[in-house]
């Protein structure tokens, strides 16, 4: 029985394997999706909403009171598009040129700089397939999938047979994680849990670096030497590797030279990958598009046909700074992630939100549109973490405009 | 989990024979598979002795009255639908090794134990389920890739 399924838009994994029943364009029951999967797909509304100063408005007056903001503005800023489609990144790409805008993601401060270096070839990575099919050592360092991405373990990392692992995870396939405390996956992963203390994760790479060539691996935490051996030794072992990669990991280290060396020193000895754990369902298609258009993944600032790059162009700077003075914010939340002393500067400009949720950035702005949630009300393409192209398709028919339209008809106004 | 060794050691261990097995080690045994309930201990209903013992053992028996027939209890507010118990249960790879067994969507949902509904997991055929029937076996496939103890068996 060949069956329709929906990509589930709620994390970098893009899950393509949900069904739905859905009733009178209301979506009842969802199936395989995980919780943050059923919450985002349930999460529509039935009418579109359009407000102007937090009063409800028709379409037309939001996008013409956003083209005035933006026309306004000497220099504004769009922010977000990490859970816009490919479709929707690309027309706002093309808006921030038309008005010289700064142009930056969630990236700048998560995980941007990993991604360019993947971009950019410099460390080796592969498909989520691939390590479904053939990994057998699994490190989840600094993250925590089975809270960020539920079905990471279950769908890709650990549990599920591949071709080449017929066997399951029991004989077949070892996870470690590596961690500042005893997360959900941690627990999963039993015995090969190694629990650093923050800001120790640059130490024991150099640590497993050394017990990876056979010398005596020491910290100034004094982990215990034979661990991390114990450690080398599996990785040492594995006959494809992989490394996923969270914030935790990137946050305690100043660059990313720990890494490379560690790979280096990995890929010498056996076959290991990375791949970074991103959060929102398409900042590593942003990433690759906004490489695409300028070279640079984030923080780029649009100047009558030349690109500035840099992180005086992020949203943290350039919210410090005070040096814009409007933005557009597409399907994200600065009033929610970022600290309280940087976002307050945002509430002196004038905010237009486009999002398909209410939000606190939604309800702290002068314009706000409600949008149709990807992969349920509209469709469109993503990237997915380990930069598969996913299309999808609406599982419901509504009246909510996509951010693409909506960028669109912005940029007609314009 | 209480094993027969702890339950017991809360029977009158006098191995009367009232309730038809031939020690109190048996019967224990017994209570341990379900086959028989701490009611069926003549001893331990009548005598005011036993009072205690008695309260605790159908203390630790309760919790199956609202549990399925293998013993199985889903805490649904613990659960977030990650699916690692839909993929390595070991009955679900072997009646569905390209769906749920691969990770994907299921394609063969009579036969399985465990499937993902509304992100919350929801046991079904338990006729299935390893720990069902005469020749059962105490499997935890489900337990231990838990991260957040949603699965209990009682």
């Amino acid at each position: 029985m060949e069956k329709n399924y929906h990509v589930c838009t709620g994390c970098s994994l893009l899950c393509d394997d949900i069904e739905v029943e859905a009733e009178k364009n209301k979506i009842n029951k969802v199936h395989t999706a995980c919780r943050i999967g059923v919450a985002h797909m349930k999460a529509g509304k039935e009418e579109a909403i359009f407000r102007v100063d937090n009063k409800p408005v028709d379409e037309a007056t939001a996008i013409s009171e956003a083209a005035a903001i933006l026309k306004n503005a000497k220099n504004p800023m769009i922010f977000g598009l990490g859970a816009s489609t490919n479709e929707a990144q690309k027309t706002a790409i093309e808006l921030a040129k038309k008005i010289n805008a700064t142009l930056d993601d969630t990236s700048s401060f998560c995980l941007g700089s990993l991604v360019e270096a993947l971009i950019s070839e410099k460390i080796k990575t592969c498909t989520l397939d691939d390590v479904r099919n053939k990994a057998d050592v699994i490190i989840f360092w600094g993250t925590d999938p089975s809270d960020s991405h539920p079905r990471h373990l279950s769908k890709y990392s650990y549990f599920p047979r591949g071709s080449e692992k017929q066997r399951g995870w029991e004989e077949e396939r070892t996870a470690i994680a590596i961690d500042v405390r005893k997360s959900h996956t941690a627990k999963i992963c039993g015995n090969y849990f190694f629990q650093i203390p923050p800001k120790g994760d640059a130490e024991f790479t150099d640590a497993l670096i050394a017990g990876l060539s056979g010398k005596l691996p020491k910290t100034s935490y004094n982990y215990p030497p034979k661990k991390i051996l114990e450690l080398a030794n599996i990785l040492k072992g594995a006959k494809f590797g992989v490394i996923f990669v969270g914030r935790g990991l990137i946050y305690s280290l100043e660059n990313l030279e720990p890494l490379f060396r560690l790979m280096k020193a990995l890929n010498e000895k056996a076959n290991f990958h990375l791949m970074p754990m991103v959060g929102n369902y398409n900042t590593m298609g942003f990433n690759e598009n906004l490489f695409a258009e300028t070279g640079y993944v984030n923080s780029v600032k649009f100047e009558n046909g030349t690109v500035l790059h840099g992180p005086d162009y992020s949203i943290v700077e350039a919210l410090k700074e005070r040096t814009v003075d409007a933005a557009l914010i597409v399907g994200s939340d600065p009033f929610s992630i970022l600290p309280r002393s940087i976002v307050k500067n945002l509430l002196e400009i004038p905010v237009i939100s486009i999002d398909p949720y209410e939000t606190l950035t939604s309800r702290n702005s002068k314009v706000y549109i409600n949008t149709a949630i990807s992969g349920v009300e509209a469709g469109g393409s993503a990237t997915r973490m380990d930069g598969k192209k996913v299309s999808f398709e609406p599982a419901i028919e509504t009246n909510h405009p996509s951010d693409e339209t909506i960028l669109k008809k912005i940029m007609e106004a314009l | 989990m209480t094993n027969a060794m702890e339950l017991y050691q809360m029977l009158p261990k006098t191995n009367c024979k009232k309730c038809g097995k031939t020690s109190c080690m048996a019967f224990a045994v017994a209570l341990m598979a379900r086959e028989l309930k701490p009611e069926d201990c003549p001893p331990l209903m009548d005598e005011p002795k036993y009072k205690e013992n008695y309260e605790k053992l159908s203390s630790i028996f309760k919790p199956s009255e609202g549990a399925t027939e293998t013993g199985l209890i889903v805490h649904e507010d613990l659960c977030f639908g990650c699916g690692n118990c839909v993929v390595a249960c070991p009955p679900n790879v072997a009646n569905d090794p390209y769906g749920v067994g691969s990770g994907n969507a299921p394609t063969n949902i009579n036969k399985l134990v465990l499937t993902i509904e509304d992100g919350i997991v929801k046991a079904q055929n338990l006729g299935e389920c390893r720990r069902f029937g005469k020749n059962k076996i105490l499997c935890n496939g489900c337990i231990v890739t838990c991260p957040v103890e949603a699965i209990e068996f009682v």
